[in-house]
């Protein structure tokens, strides 16, 4: 059934180009959203302040997924084995080696890093919806490979490890959930900072030119090979460090709690934030964490289909996420300036 | 050397399965260039609908091609109904789309059937297949049918002029539309037949590993293994895929030690990369050659 002729591959782009300046917030908007995320824990109570942690380590995870794609134009649908990775290295060196959690952070980092720069390699011959396979593959074999009986010494096996929750140093009067999530406020910043700076950066622009024409992107001299797997590598090493504030906010890592259906809520973290859009990635990570309870508040049954119709909306209504809605804002308001 | 041949017919009786499930992937892959994730779901929900039938007191090839025909048109109306709007989408968007038609087909089969395991008949019996031990006439008989069903299409493809259309349609959107040919149907008929083979897969499948709402997870990782081994666009290839990835899993579990069942995905995950790093096009599948 095949043609002998060559076949020529019109490829729609995987990832819609976004302009490097239209990735971030401006100023000001970035220092209300900063002033708000400081000040929220202050008033809610401790339950929240632990969602609110977890939405900030989520909103990690989305935004080293949307430098990948948004970034780069390669697709992952198995960034929970990285985020595994991470969420095992903080475990194991906290519980095993009484290493000090906020030290866990930049092994963790380093070794995701390194991993993905590994994977990273197979996936350079790959791309589009190949691409989307062989990561899927990896975030469905990722459970079972921490559960192999020779690794159980450290990983526990299907039981998985309880970690502890460090109290707030210097005798701060905080408490735990708290300093948490001024903690993971602080690295989340720091990281979006870094993330930011990148994509403005030589490397940044090389990532981008790579996603909107690799071939005209070696012509200009660009490495491909090299940045591909370097976006890789970033993408994995923040998704690791953002397992490791996971694993110790939510105090358990087992198998079962990285399976694919992590990597695909990432996933659609980063189509709902819109893609490329770094700050979008608070936003996706809201929905993916928020919008699940409501989802079962309308029908306990049929969650899962009342979030694929939900999905299926916002594909429809604002195929560019929670950015085009942030662009239909900001033209509103420069509507009623000029009047 | 008995063990040996023994796993190899073991395989193939497990291949079969993946090759139903490889030839779906293919058939879809082949209309609209993506990979449904939500194949398998499709699969399932088609199943369910077959059992229920039963229940109903219809005769099993009674519920069987009503089945067929009644999931031949649920793939075209999701196609019309829910894809077709996305056609010009990044892949992204399409994705995306699976994985929400996943969610829905999924939860909705949990509630109507709920998740506890069903036994499903099998019209073959499940006699040991002529003597031997490791393969049981339903198994043979699940081989027959999938190889039935790739001799059938071959004949579609090849001889028929609407199989003729479809081919063209997908190697060569512009010039077909050119010459006449709709292009926009010829893809919900190949969503509509990826949906019909995906059915037939699920209902030789299921007496297999029983029938539940999440049946065809693991299922599908392999079909996709299958695909990617034979290549994306080769049917053929798929089929071969499908049984060469079964005696693979035997022979790996029967020879490499430590590779239990605990194993089965990694190996599959192993097979699909490093597949996809020596041969991106597959065993059967043509290379595609870009144009700068």
């Amino acid at each position: 059934m095949s043609t002998a002729v060559d076949e020529v591959a019109t490829e729609t782009a995987a990832v819609e180009a976004v302009p490097k300046r239209a990735m971030t917030l401006g100023a000001g908007t970035s220092l209300i959203v900063l002033g708000l995320l400081i000040l929220a824990p202050l008033m809610v109570k401790s339950f929240i302040t632990f969602q609110m942690t977890q939405l900030l380590v989520y909103a990690l995870a989305v935004l080293a997924l949307n430098i990948l794609t948004g970034g780069s134009g390669q697709f992952s649908l198995g960034q929970s084995a990285f985020y595994a990775v991470g969420a095992y290295t903080s475990g194991i060196l906290m519980e095993q080696y009484n290493v000090n959690y906020a030290l866990t952070l930049p092994v963790s980092g380093i070794l995701c890093f390194g991993v993905g720069f590994l994977f990273g390699q197979p996936a350079l011959r790959l791309s589009g919806v190949y691409l989307a396979l062989a990561t899927f593959a990896l975030a469905t074999a990722m459970p079972q490979l921490l559960k192999l009986n020779f690794l159980e010494p450290w990983t526990g096996g299907v039981q998985g490890l309880v970690v502890t929750k460090p109290d707030a140093p210097f005798g701060l009067p905080m408490s735990q959930d708290m300093w948490l999530y001024y903690f993971t406020l602080v690295i989340s910043i720091a990281i979006y900072i870094g993330a930011v700076n990148l994509l403005r950066s030589r490397s940044g622009r090389a990532f981008m030119a790579i996603r909107d024409n690799e071939i005209a992107a070696s012509a200009m001299g660009i490495d491909v090979a090299l940045y591909k797997t370097l976006a890789f590598g970033v993408s994995a090493g923040i998704t690791g460090i953002a397992g490791s504030l996971g694993a110790i906010v939510v105090q358990f890592v087992a198998p079962d709690s990285f399976t694919i259906t992590l990597a695909i809520q990432l996933f659609l973290g980063m189509v709902v934030g819109g893609v490329g859009w770094l700050p979008g990635s608070i936003v996706g990570a809201a929905f993916i964490i928020f919008v699940p309870n409501i989802a079962e508040g309308v029908s306990k049954g049929l969650s899962g289909a009342v979030f694929g119709v939900l999905l299926f909306l916002v594909i429809y209504v604002v195929p560019h996420g929670a950015r085009q809605i942030a662009i239909l804002g900001q033209q509103t308001v420069a509507k009623f300036r000029k009047r | 050397m008995e063990l040996f041949t023994n796993q190899i017919l073991a395989g193939i009786s497990t291949g079969a399965i993946y090759a139903c499930m490889a030839l779906a992937v293919v058939m879809i892959y082949q209309a609209i260039d993506h990979l449904n994730f939500a194949q398998g779901e499709m699969a399932m929900f088609s199943t369910f609908i077959s059992w229920q039938l039963m229940q109903w007191g219809l005769p099993y090839w009674a519920a069987f091609f009503i089945t067929i025909a009644l999931s031949f048109a649920a793939g075209i109306a999701i196609e019309r109904i829910l894809f077709k709007p996305l056609a010009k989408a990044p892949i992204l968007t399409n994705v995306a789309g699976f994985i929400a038609l996943f969610s829905i087909i999924n939860s909705s089969a949990g509630l109507i059937w709920d998740f506890t395991i069903k036994q499903y008949p099998t019209p073959f019996g499940s006699a040991p297949f002529l003597g031997s031990q490791l393969i049981s006439t339903h198994q043979a008989g699940m081989i027959g049918v999938t190889f039935l069903l790739l001799v059938a299409l071959y004949f579609f493809f090849q001889y028929t002029r609407v199989g003729l259309a479809m081919r063209a349609a997908a190697s060569l959107p512009e010039s077909a539309r050119l010459v006449g040919i709709n292009t926009s149907w010829m893809i919900a008929l190949g969503w509509g037949m990826a949906s019909a083979i995906g059915a037939i897969a699920g209902m030789l499948i299921a007496p297999v590993v029983f029938l539940e709402p999440n049946m065809m997870g693991g299922v599908l990782i392999y079909g996709f293994a299958a695909a990617v081994l034979g290549g994306l666009s080769s049917p053929f290839g798929a089929v071969i895929g499908g049984f060469l990835v079964g005696i693979f899993e035997n022979l790996a579990g029967t020879y490499i030690p430590g590779v239990g069942n605990e194993l089965k995905l990694p190996i599959a995950l192993a097979l699909i990369i490093s597949v996809l790093v020596v041969k991106p096009a597959g065993l059967f599948g043509r290379a595609i050659v870009k144009r700068v």
